[in-house]
């Protein structure tokens, strides 16, 4: 049997089990018949230990089931709330607690440069809702840790402020702000905001493959990879892939590489571009700065390019994304991506997945997975890609144009460099924009995030047999 | 003639891109541009032989340094 593996959260934990548990049942084909089994699996015996009753806890599992099967298909967004999960939080922001103790010093109201806070006749503070900012600076002087914050959880994740309440005060999220970057289903402490999960589709592609005799099911990882399962080897992570039932494994590092190499020339002959890697920061930028939105560069995305690149090779294969990425689900049913991206499941799926089958990746022998370079890797954490464009420039002998890049480390970085660029006062002329913080090591779908990330990636890319992205790309374009 | 090469990452690791390289280079030399169709693909699931090299649905495995002989033997000589 396989071992408990470790998340961040309980929360990821839960999720992870309503995914495996589905998943075991529909490798079977059998899924119909034992769905309403699942809650009784997941929440045993008579005594709870998430929510009020045992009742209750199966009522939200069930709905985790829902999500896990695909989600309500009427909904666009792979963002969901499950609103029984909902604490419906409070939401009043900064507030002075009891712990507030009518000092002499005062220092909450010297800080406070909109003049909210005011005393009672006991010297307590108290905050004027019509003039405060919601800043914090009175809650981080306060001696006695007496203001709080009192906001919700899943709206201070929410950076691209998508999430309101509703009537019933269960979070609503607005679709035409939310960028599908799954911020809030990792801060959400009862796990009540979730991503839909397309690990049917992905199991329905490769028991319907005949062994891969009908079509081939071709899986691209996403780079970040090397951050995650660190309790297996790299290469039995692969073999774990292989097992599942995919064809073969690829890097979508590789996709990283073409696009490395084209956004290059692309930038020079433009003079100015964004990124177009990260698709929560490309529906952001569409969303929030219309204007910008010309120079959103034209490349695919890594994971779409290598999946064009395969289905020139194999026309009839189908491809599976595999990553750290909640917005990558919705990126493949795009126009365009969607004719080479047959679906996208992230890590914790992949390790759900892994264990429906109980399999134990860490007796495995290993596969390699060696197509990209060092540059192409590097991608997965923030300034990898601005790295991988100065390498680009070098490599193609362009030594005329002046490149001064700027890397967004999360969604609220990218929004100042974005309004300095709409304003025409932005210090650069590339606007690497990685909606997570990190980068896609810190996305959404990750098992775990930690400060090792960053070095795990540049060390994965390290090991990488090219070193120069015309090596490892060299190979594809041959071909043309 | 229709000749794939296996990059995927067992051939890529034994050397498809320096298998790639000459084959594209002799197939100039010997101006068979025409004759032969030179492709690539992820995989021939022969990865413990590669570099995987198929010619007309024939899986033959090649390394950088047995390439120029294999081209002699299988393609030149067919071609």
């Amino acid at each position: 049997m396989a071992k408990i593996r470790k998340f961040d959260t309980k929360v990821q934990h839960l999720k992870y089990k309503v995914l495996r548990e589905v998943a075991r049942y529909a490798w079977q084909g059998t899924l119909a018949e034992n769905l309403l089994n699942i809650p009784e699996i997941i929440v045993p015996g008579k005594q709870p230990t998430m929510r009020c009753c045992v009742y209750k806890e199966r009522a939200v599992v069930a709905e985790r089931i829902k999500l896990a099967m695909g989600g309500d298909k009427f909904n666009p967004n792979v963002i969901e709330v499950i609103d029984i999960a909902c604490d419906e939080c409070p939401m009043g922001g900064y507030e002075v607690s009891a712990a507030c103790r009518g000092c002499l010093a005062h220092r909450c109201e010297d800080v406070c440069k909109r003049g909210a806070i005011t005393f009672d006749e006991h010297q307590k503070a108290h905050i004027d809702k019509s003039k405060c900012i919601e800043c914090g600076q009175c809650a981080k002087v306060c001696p006695y840790s007496a203001i709080t914050n009192n906001k919700r959880p899943c709206e201070s994740a929410c950076k691209v402020k998508a999430i309101t309440m509703g009537e019933t005060k269960e979070a609503k999220i607005d679709n035409d702000k939310c960028i599908s970057c799954g911020a809030c289903v990792y801060q959400c402490p009862w796990g009540a905001i979730n991503d839909k999960s397309f690990i049917l589709d992905v199991i329905d592609l490769i028991r319907h493959s005949d062994d891969n005799k009908k079509y081939k099911v071709y899986a691209i990882v996403a780079p970040s990879i090397s951050s995650q399962f660190t309790y297996a080897k790299m290469p039995q992570v692969t073999s774990g892939i292989k097992e599942l039932g995919f064809y073969t494994v690829i890097e979508a590092a590789l996709g990283a590489d073409m696009v490395a190499l084209s956004e290059a020339r692309e930038l020079v002959e433009k003079g100015f571009l964004t990124s177009s890697c990260c698709p929560a920061f490309v529906t952001y930028v569409r969303n929030q700065f219309p204007d910008l939105a010309p120079h959103i560069s034209h490349n695919l995305s890594p994971m779409a390019a290598l999946a064009k690149y395969i289905k020139s090779t194999d026309p009839d294969s189908k491809v599976v994304f595999i990553g750290p990425c909640t917005a990558k689900k919705m990126e493949f049913q795009q126009d365009e991506p969607s004719r080479y991206v047959d679906s996208v499941i992230t890590f914790e799926e992949l390790q759900a997945l892994f264990d429906s089958k109980d399999l134990d990746i860490t007796t495995l022998p290993g596969t390699d997975l060696d197509n990209a370079s060092y540059y192409g890797r590097i991608f997965a954490r923030v300034g990898g890609l601005s790295d991988a464009v100065v390498q680009s420039l070098k490599e193609q002998g362009i030594d005329n144009f002046d490149l001064k890049a700027v890397p967004c480390d999360g969604i609220e970085a990218c929004r100042v460099a974005l309004l300095k660029a709409s304003k025409r006062v932005l210090d650069g002329n590339f606007i690497e924009g990685m909606a997570c913080t990190g980068g896609c090591i810190g996305g959404a779908g990750c098992l775990t995030h930690g400060e090792k990330n960053k070095a795990d990636v540049d060390r994965y890319g390290r090991e990488a047999m090219e070193k120069t992205i015309k090596d490892a790309t060299d190979v594809l374009t041959m071909f043309d | 003639m229709k000749v794939t090469v296996c990059i995927g990452s067992s051939c890529h690791l034994k050397g498809s891109r320096q298998v790639v390289e000459a084959l594209q280079r002799l197939i100039a030399e010997n101006k068979l541009e025409e004759k032969v169709n030179l492709g690539g693909t992820f995989c021939m699931q022969n990865c413990q032989a590669g570099v995987s090299v198929c010619v007309d649905d024939v899986v033959h495995s090649v390394s950088p340094e047995t390439v120029d002989e294999f081209f002699r033997r299988e393609i030149l000589a067919k071609a």
